[in-house]
């Protein structure tokens, strides 16, 4: 699976010496062989020797048998978007095999089962057949096991050929077999193996090595589903309820994990949380809704067709303004779509969602330490502005595994917004749950079960009046949806502000969430390779802060760059911002593929270029 | 001078339970099981700050605003109250949950809800006020209408009617009652059992709608269910603070002890003897009334206090999560090291 492009990796331009520490590697296995953990060693293994990296991968929806691939970019530059160009393909899979290796460029070094005869394909490539079948039979005598095993072959083989370190590849595979030490001696076996072979078997070398730097010292690496989930851990979440979703299931299934370990209440022995799997979508924001309304820290994972289910309670968690925090693992739709694909794709959806006039606030995520911090941060926001929040994270972020700094400690306190408790209502004069005491539209609610006789009240998604009570009068009505919006629009100062990297040109480029790493390397190809300087506006949630419009504004063209097809974001900054709505032009990558730097600079080349010709 | 009014164990007069005045038609069965209700947790000496109100969409589910003023409501989504239900359990599991819902709300659109809080056991009192039609929309057929019975304009159901109470008890439900909104003094002591119960509490009852189900042809109506409303037993519920009124020793009288000290009891009368302890017995006693046209069976048809409730079975603390104090929440910056550490 490799996307017709013969652009090189930056810098690794037409080198007739080892191009080092500058590679991406593909792996194209069968679904359900077990090479993910093969393929997470060798990234491991890199990471290890200091070199920044990345992992994609890109599997189907599918238990077992379908094809997969997994790409590994290391650069030395830090560069860690996905690449669509490849410079070692590993060929296990017989049913992708010839379309694999007609799709990289000239140069790749091909290392393959060699039974599926590749090498008379091409010319202008390099192979290097190797009798996996064969090794595997020698290193692993349980029938059962091979097809699992023979993945550490290659693991062993691509360690030899460019350059990884054997005591890292065994670091990793302790790592990934620390409770199976029986499984662990079988793999590091055929790693050997594998590494054995090629040195014994294998005279030349590819052009492509890796070599120790000093590079990821410190860093952690780690997917943003479990990023989400130690955010929410620490945020101090006690209501959880989920339905299974891919790419959302590991947020959940993580923060089981954690809270077996650290919700454990050295007292009572018992767990200091409640995580429930629900029956549906619907059930699940129908507990959080409940959870939240009874005063618990309450969320979800999900994604876009689990948000469709539960667009009616997200109304009236706004209508009825009860906190929610929902985090969306967003995958390419419409429908089922491409369900182990990923897609900035609900933006829209998520900004307005529900019947009747809405709007919630919404953070994009772009890397792991946002992850944390912003799961961690919506806890505080749907409690401050007592309504549901989406946290719009994707399949490429949740799912693949990402180089990142250690997480920080929060310090300080967490913000459960304007509660009145027993003390506080009695010196209230004129409780109403939904008055606007201090003209931020934010009301002071009450928690069930709170003492004193003051503070009782009926919740309801029909009209209401200030005091709760049910009203179908037009002007109460508007009256408190204007309030609504003045509420939900104060919460732009207080959620992450954009991050904006000006470098005094007059081509400006948006963007936010997973396309940050693509936007910044674009940058400096459009920079190096075609003389374009940009700035860059990152939008980090919504609704947009005023910096956002003067920002444009200060711009002569400006591109939003993003992962859908109609430009969502574009669109809705259209929306948002009527005054600047045509000054908004649109580059959108929609393949299921994480976005990848080539494609942006092209789009922006070809926009500059005709710019100038209508000049 | 006039005389004091009449107080429970806390103190509180019956007013202190009332809620709003009801928007309902005038004669509607759900007003009758309001006012129960409103007995119900006074003779209980519930607090009503304690109780979280719940419902989902309906005629049904407008009135939690009718009883316990002091009570927090919750008219939520239509069919999905059990899942706001759950979700108060887990945040503060000291809080009493009582639903309300209807026909619709409950056996189609929240079908789903239904049997799953019915499997998790969440602690709520839920009730069905039970009419066979969708009142607000004015009279469509719900799935509790029998197969045959008409509708306020001569249109014969020709679909079977899901009967709620044996779906409970194949769901494990430990608390099945059913009754008519026309035998106050019944459901009385079901919700006053209720009250004491642990799990979920299901009652079914026959609530006839004055408006559009309360024809001949309806076997939802006050004349059919005056007609063949037959309680199984006498039954009662003897509260953990009193003393009993009754003779357990008199023939045939069961006892079910609730895990508060409680005492259920049920009675037979001439014609019956069903032990609600007896699940076998209660499911053949449903069927066998589903299929007789000519009974309409009440009381409590199963009882077991025996089973683990939701936050049991989650293994839950319990003190109430909601307002844990961050430090039990947020783990030491050791965690977070170990946390780091596993992932360099």
């Amino acid at each position: 699976m490799s996307e017709p492009s013969t652009a090189p990796d930056s810098a690794a331009t037409s080198h007739p010496e080892p191009i080092v520490n500058r590679l991406s590697i593909q792996v194209a296995t069968v679904n359900g062989s077990g090479s993910q953990t093969a393929n997470n060693t060798l990234l491991r293994a890199i990471f290890q020797m200091g070199i920044p990296v990345s992992g994609k991968n890109l599997f189907p929806s599918n238990i077992a048998g379908l094809p997969t691939w997994f790409t590994i970019r290391a650069n030395a530059d830090g560069y860690t978007a996905r690449r669509k160009e490849v410079d070692v393909l590993v060929c296990m899979n017989a049913q992708t095999a010839q379309e694999d290796v007609a799709g990289v460029p000239a140069g790749t070094s091909i290392i393959y089962e060699e039974s599926l005869n590749l090498s008379g394909l091409r010319d202008d490539v390099e192979f290097y057949p190797v009798p996996f079948a064969k090794l595997v039979r020698d290193v692993c005598p349980v029938v059962g096991l091979r097809r699992l095993v023979v993945n550490m072959i290659y693991v062993g083989v691509v360690a030899e050929l460019i350059g990884i370190d054997t005591e890292e590849i065994e670091k990793a595979l302790q790592k990934a077999f620390a409770t199976k030490p029986k499984a662990l001696d079988l793999n590091v076996d055929a790693v050997k193996a594998g590494l054995a072979w090629a040195q014994e078997n294998i005279q030349s070398r590819p052009r492509f090595r890796v070599e120790r730097m000093d590079k990821t010292a410190g860093k952690v690496l780690v997917d943003g589903n479990y990023a989400s989930a130690v955010g929410a851990l620490f945020a101090g979440v006690t209501v959880a309820a989920w339905y299974p979703i891919t790419p959302s299931s590991s947020l959940t299934e993580s923060l089981i994990e954690l809270a077996d370990k650290y919700r454990l209440d050295p007292e009572t022995g018992k767990k200091n949380i409640a995580i429930l799997q629900a029956e549906d979508e619907l059930a699940a924001i129908g507990n959080v809704i409940g959870a939240a309304w009874a005063g618990a820290r309450a969320m979800t994972s999900t994604s876009g067709p689990g948000i469709s289910l539960m667009s009616e309670f997200i109304g009236l968690g706004y209508y009825a303004e009860v906190p929610a925090v929902l985090v969306n693992v967003q995958r390419t739709g419409p429908s089922t779509g491409l369900p182990t694909r990923t897609m900035q794709g609900d933006v829209l959806f998520c900004a307005y969602n529900s019947h009747g006039d809405t709007r919630h606030p919404c953070y994009y995520p772009a890397d792991i330490k946002e992850a944390y911090e912003f799961t961690m941060h919506a806890f505080d926001a749907a409690e401050r502005f007592q309504t549901p929040v989406f946290v719009l994270s994707d399949l490429d972020l949740g799912m693949n595994l990402w180089m990142a700094e250690p997480f920080e400690y929060p310090e300080g306190g967490i913000d459960r917004g304007k509660v009145l408790d027993e003390r506080a209502l009695a010196e209230v004069e004129d409780w109403g749950r939904y008055k606007d005491v201090d003209g931020d539209g934010i009301p002071y609610r009450t928690i069930p079960g709170t003492p004193g006789g003051k503070g009782a009240y009926f919740t309801r998604g029909s009209g209401h009046d200030e005091y709760a009570v049910y009203s179908e009068d037009g002007d109460v009505y508007a009256g408190n949806v204007d309030r609504l919006k003045r509420k939900i629009s104060g919460s732009a100062d207080y959620l992450p502000q954009p991050e904006v990297d000006d470098r005094g040109s007059q081509v400006g480029l948006i963007a936010y969430g997973t396309s940050h790493d693509a936007v910044s390397e674009a940058r400096d190809q459009l920079r190096g390779e075609h003389d374009i300087e940009t700035d860059y506006l990152r939008v980090r949630s919504f609704p947009f802060p005023a910096s956002v419009q003067a920002w444009i504004e200060a711009h002569d063209r400006v591109y939003v760059i993003e992962q859908n097809r109609d430009g969502q974001m574009r669109n809705l900054m259209r929306i948002e911002m009527p005054a600047v709505a045509d000054h908004l032009q649109s580059i959108r990558h929609y393949t299921g593929m994480p976005l990848d730097a080539r494609t942006v600079t092209d789009a922006v080349v070809a926009a500059e270029a005709s710019a100038k010709e209508s000049n | 001078m006039a005389a004091a009014p009449k107080t429970n164990k806390l103190g509180l007069t019956v007013k202190d339970y009332r809620g709003g005045q009801s928007t309902l038609c005038k004669g509607c069965g759900h007003d009758v099981i309001t006012n129960t209700i409103i007995s119900a947790f006074y003779e209980m000496g519930v607090e009503p700050h304690m109780v979280a109100k719940l419902s989902g969409i309906g005629c049904s589910s407008k009135t939690p605003a009718y009883f316990l003023n002091g009570a927090w409501g919750f008219n939520s989504v239509h069919g999905r109250m059990p899942s706001i239900a759950t979700g108060v359990a887990l945040a503060n599991r000291e809080l009493l949950n009582i639903g309300v819902s209807g026909d619709g709300d409950t056996a189609s659109i929240g079908m789903g809800q239904f049997v799953h809080m019915l499997r998790r056991n969440t602690p709520c009192i839920y009730l069905v006020e039970n009419n066979g039609v969708y009142g607000l929309t004015k009279g469509q057929f719900s799935a509790t209408a029998d197969e045959g019975s008409t509708s306020k304009g001569g249109v014969a159901n020709d679909l079977p009617a899901i009967d709620l109470c044996t779906m409970a008890i194949e769901l494990g439900c430990g608390f099945v009652a059913r009754s008519f909104s026309g035998d106050r003094k019944q459901l009385l002591q079901i919700l006053k059992a209720a009250i004491a119960y642990e799990g979920t509490a299901m009652i079914d009852i026959l609530s006839p709608c004055v408006t559009f189900n309360n024809h001949a042809g309806s076997t939802k109506s006050y004349d059919w269910g005056k007609d063949h409303e037959g309680p199984i037993h006498e039954l009662g519920f003897v509260p953990n603070w009193e003393e009993p009124d009754v003779d357990f020793s008199e023939g045939g009288t069961v006892e079910v002890p609730l895990p508060d000290g409680g005492v259920v009891w049920v009675k037979p009368l001439e014609n019956t003897n069903h032990d609600p302890r007896d699940k076998a017995a209660a499911l053949k006693l449903l069927h066998e009334d589903y299929l007789d046209e000519s009974v309409y069976n009440t009381g409590i048809m199963y009882l077991d206090p025996s089973r683990e409730t939701l936050q049991d079975d989650m293994d839950m603390p319990a003190e109430p999560l909601w307002n844990m104090p961050l430090e039990k929440l947020r783990p030491s910056r050791a965690a977070m090291d170990e946390i780091v550490e596993a992932l360099r």
